[in-house]
């Protein structure tokens, strides 16, 4: 079958849903691969790059008219009339808010296949590009924000004095928020982040921010990955939290997108409360904003000098990077729909990721999908632990255990000392002597070994075997003995004795030679 | 000063030589100094010995003479060639072998020592009796675990009904025997002992499955010094005695350390039998989907990574895929990569058995880390990739109390941001446990022979290598 890359229709956009690698990975798949003329241009992936990876190079009817088509943005009235009336549209669509598209593409009798509805379990998380557009999002928030500012990110002592490190403070601790939090700390700033989920701020922190805790804001264990919508005691104390952080904040990013609505966390009154020359940079802004001044599509200047970025553009501005992400998401999409690899497209709809997506099949409409309900949260995180008294009662149990352990020990180890003290007073001195000599060899045996580097275990292990070859001595002692059967036993275990003397010493030796030091 | 007194002088010398051979031997920087010392060691001993030998010699100077001659050059050309061809891979098989050399010398000795004893003593009647048995045992012992190890006997344990039961009987009786012994004297009760220890030697490692070979080598390097030391006693020979006792003590505590590295009790490895309730309880149940990678990503994840940790097991060496392993380490170093490996300390079927393949393959020693050593860094590790190892990666040996690896100390693979797992197929590791680690989200899989695969991100990591340059 046929994939059809055309160039996107929305102004401005300069992303593009296949990159020349990942066209080479369709292909491997079995596809046919067509790309429309000047379709990567803007995202910097020339015609000649998609050439080579093995694409043929069209105009947008053709593009269009392929058996799949694959776009970033969901297709216009004049494109739908151009797909084919069996095809299969792959793109971003937000059927939740677009029902005349749904409608539409459902009447053309298309297969529509939305990238934003992927369901957030583990396994569909190749091809969500909901969290690839999140995390470009996210950085791409901290650049402009670093653009605004008017300072370093980074605290600096230079002789020229100091300057202290911007504060960022960053609400929501998505994929967004996290690409956010570590773009800004990485950038040397200090950045402190708030999200009502409290299971968040582990990750917060192993991306270098610091988690604002508010226990009365914050909110039970999600049980979708998904925050909910708060109640209102939560939204007061959440209010007080971003008004105070806010005031001491250089940066402020939002990035509260609860299921395509932006809730609002920074109101006027607290841009009024900020520096001057502080900035906000609200990701949200395409559903309206987070912040009660944004404009989207826009970046303007308050009164008191706060600057509030409101682009809606955020990942089309990277378009390099977005579109290699992109790409590799719809090829795992790609995969997941061709499990022959035979370039042949089988859609299942038994499979809740597959079903999770279409949003027309056959000219019905099938959007919304049956619920998936699975965790995104670590299920061990919900179950709660041994509480203290039972935790209390296994130490003290485990205790008793060790001392009745002991006790048994030490009456073991009395009843060795006085059998062996009874067998010792039997033996002649001679052999006493002997013991003792046996028994303080095995303790220095004990305290040599003890430390040994693990990595030499194997060598020890060789050159022990060779020192325990010293029984030949035995052997070679009776070997002159008269009787000619102790003779030929000595002989044999003499022999056997000495193998294990040569290849132990010198396969020690070889192994010993291999190790080497990083020069 | 007598012939007597100057070999008893030199034994003495040869002792502390032996001693100090062992304590070199702790550490990287004097290892080739203790194995000098070792070999210098037994130089001593045995010109002494073989002086001794010839003045107490009852038949003729030159019989004895060409006798011990003849056993040198046996013992040398079947001992150089060995040692010289040896794989590395196949270390294991070698000293399990060697080990059943020392064994079988044991017994022999033990049969002499009571042919040629002119009076009937109670204690060096215990004491031949004690060295025949440990002997015997450590003779077939060695030998199952050899054939275990190369494969050609199959690993899963052997579990006779009531297996505990024959292991004491086996034992009470040989006590008997020696009551026997010692009340007639008579070689009859030992020789039915032998065959009893034969038997019960063969029983004891029979029963241990596999994946506890590296426990069961180094007791039996254990069993092999206990020999020694008994044949020691009876022919009342101090360095005997000393020697055996410092291989018996330096195997039964590496012995030990080996299972505290696995939580298991000492006791429990011994008797055998790991592995089997496991593979009925939770063996079956797949625990998720899994997500396959193909070598060309992983090669680019490499070359992108800041920091790898490379983590082999048994599969590397049954690849033998540690020399392409080197090479990529070698490349990615060159790019300045951080790459080091972490090894557990069962990993492959001997202790250390993973540093001296890498060692072999030329991986400088200082990159190699144990596992407390490195366990801590894996969250700030870009990609780990798990190379023919499964049962010491397993997270369900933290996490899951029904494990029945739970408690084990296990590399902790899965903190680090992607984890590349080099597997045949899906089946689950030595333990018979499935693997969580699998099905987690930052793991992907990497199917087919670890050679291959390893050889062919080498060609990827080569050509984007070549490319920057």
């Amino acid at each position: 079958m046929k994939i059809g890359v055309p160039a996107e229709t929305r102004r401005g956009e300069r992303l593009v849903a296949a990159s020349p690698d990942s066209v080479a990975k369709l292909i491997k798949l079995g596809y046919e691969v067509v790309v429309q003329e000047g379709a990567g241009t803007a995202a910097s992936f020339l015609d000649e790059q998609y050439l080579e990876a093995g694409a043929t190079m069209v105009d947008a009817a053709e593009a269009w008219g392929a058996d799949v088509v694959t776009c970033v943005n969901a297709p216009g009235a004049a494109q739908i009339k151009l797909l084919a009336k069996d095809a299969t549209l792959i793109s971003t669509m937000a059927p939740q808010s677009n029902e005349k598209l749904v409608a539409s593409l459902a009447k053309k009798g298309v297969t529509a296949l939305a990238l934003d509805a992927v369901p957030r379990i583990s396994r569909a998380q190749a091809i969500d590009v909901l969290s690839t557009m999140s995390n470009v999002a996210g950085y791409r928030a901290v650049i402009e924000a670093a653009e605004s500012y008017g300072g370093m990110f980074t605290g600096q002592v230079t002789a020229a004095g100091k300057t202290k490190p911007a504060t960022v403070f960053i609400i929501g601790a998505g994929v967004a928020g996290l690409a956010a939090i570590g773009a800004a700390s990485s950038l040397g700033a200090q950045v402190r982040a708030f999200d009502v989920r409290p299971e968040v701020a582990e990750q917060i922190g192993s991306m270098g921010g610091e988690f604002v805790v508010a226990p009365e804001a914050q909110q039970e264990i999600s049980a979708d990955g998904y925050a909910k919508p708060l109640t209102e005691e939560q939204q007061a104390a959440a209010m007080d939290v971003y008004a105070r952080e806010a005031a001491n904040a250089d940066v402020v990013i939002t990035t509260a997108l609860v299921r395509g609505s932006a809730p609002t966390t920074i109101t006027a009154a607290m841009v009024e409360s900020m520096k001057p020359g502080s900035v906000v940079v609200d990701l949200a802004a395409s559903g309206g904003g987070n912040c009660e001044l944004t404009v989207p599509g826009k970046t303007i200047t308050t009164d008191n000098g706060v600057t509030i970025v409101g682009w809606t553009d955020l990942t089309s501005r990277m378009p390099r990077h977005t579109s290699t992400l992109l790409g590799t998401n719809i090829v795992h999409l790609m995969a997941l729909l061709t499990p022959e690899k035979d370039g042949h497209l089988v859609l299942d709809l038994e499979d809740v990721v597959q079903r999770g997506m279409t949003v027309a099949h056959q000219g019905e409409i099938m959007w919304p999908p049956p619920p998936v309900s699975v965790s995104a949260a670590p299920a061990s995180a919900a179950v709660a632990g041994p509480s203290e008294e039972e935790l209390a009662e296994q130490a003290r149990v485990a205790a008793e255990e060790e001392q009745r352990k002991t006790q048994r020990r030490n009456i073991m180890y009395g009843i060795g000392a006085v059998a062996s003290l009874l067998l010792l007073s039997f033996a002649d001195s001679a052999t006493v002597q002997h013991l003792t000599v046996f028994a303080l060899a095995v303790i220095v045996g004990f305290y040599v070994i003890s430390n040994v580097k693990h990595s030499l275990h194997t060598p020890l292990m060789s050159q022990t075997n060779a020192i325990s070859g010293i029984i030949l001595v035995g052997a070679l002692l009776q070997i002159g003995s008269a009787d000619t059967l102790v003779s030929t036993l000595a002989f044999i275990a003499a022999a056997v004795a000495s193998i294990n003397i040569f290849g132990g010493f010198l396969v020690t030796y070889r192994m010993l030679g291999m190790f080497r030091k990083d020069a | 000063m007598t012939l007597t007194s100057l070999a008893q002088a030199t034994y003495v010398v040869a002792a502390v030589l032996f001693v100090l051979s062992l304590a070199g031997l702790s550490k990287q920087e004097t290892a080739r100094r203790g194995n000098m010392l070792g070999m210098v060691g037994m130089g001593l001993a045995l010109v002494a010995t073989v002086i001794l030998a010839l003045d107490v010699s009852e038949r003729s100077l030159w019989v004895t003479a060409l006798l011990i001659a003849m056993v040198f050059a046996i013992g040398a050309s079947i001992g150089i060639w060995r040692a010289r061809t040896v794989e590395m891979t196949q270390m294991p098989e070698l000293i399990a072998m060697l080990h059943s050399f020392v064994g079988a010398a044991a017994v022999l000795v033990g049969f002499n020592s009571h042919l040629t004893a002119t009076h009937a003593d109670a204690v060096h009647q215990i004491e031949v009796f004690l060295g025949i048995f440990i002997g015997a045992v450590t003779l077939t012992g060695s030998v199952v675990a050899f054939l275990k190890l190369s494969a050609r006997m199959k690993s899963s344990p052997l579990t006779l009904p009531g297996r505990n039961w024959l292991n004491l009987g086996a034992i009470v009786v040989s006590l008997v025997l020696m009551g026997v012994y010692m009340a007639t004297g008579s070689i009859v009760p030992v020789l039915i002992m032998t065959v009893i220890a034969l038997a019960l030697g063969f029983h004891l490692v029979a029963a241990i499955g596999g994946g506890d070979m590296p426990v069961v080598v180094s007791m039996l390097n254990s069993y092999s010094g206990w020999a020694a030391a008994a044949a020691g006693l009876m022919l009342s020979n101090d360095l005997l005695i000393v020697t055996g006792a410092l291989v018996g003590s330096s195997g039964a505590i590496l012995s030990y350390l080996m299972c505290k590295a696995m939580n298991r009790a000492f006791i429990s490895v011994i008797l055998g039998g790991f592995g089997t309730e496991a593979s009925s309880s939770s063996s079956g149940a797949e625990q998720g989907e899994h997500r396959e990678v193909q070598a060309a990503d992983v090669a680019e994840m490499l070359t992108d990574a800041k920091s790898v940790v490379i983590v082999p097991g048994y599969g590397m060496a049954v690849a033998k895929a540690q020399y392409p392993v080197a090479e990529i380490v070698e490349h990615l170093r060159a790019q300045g990569v951080e790459v080091r490996f972490g090894v557990h300390p069962v990993a492959g079927r001997l202790p250390g058995h993973m540093n001296v393949l890498l060692a072999e393959a030329k991986v400088p020693y200082d990159i190699v880390l144990e596992m407390d050593e490195i366990n801590d860094d894996f969250p700030e590790t870009d990609v780990v990739l798990v190379i023919g190892a499964n049962d010491v990666v397993n997270p369900s040996a933290l996490e899951d109390p029904g494990s029945p690896l739970a408690g084990m100390p296990v590399l902790e693979v899965w903190k680090a941001k992607q984890c590349i797992v080099f597997k045949r197929s899906m089946a689950t590791g030595y333990a018979g446990v499935q693997n969580p680690l699998f099905f987690r989200e930052n793991s992907a899989m990497l199917f087919g022979d670890a050679k291959a695969k390893v050889e062919e991100i080498l060609t990827e990591v080569r050509t984007k290598a070549g490319a920057s340059a």
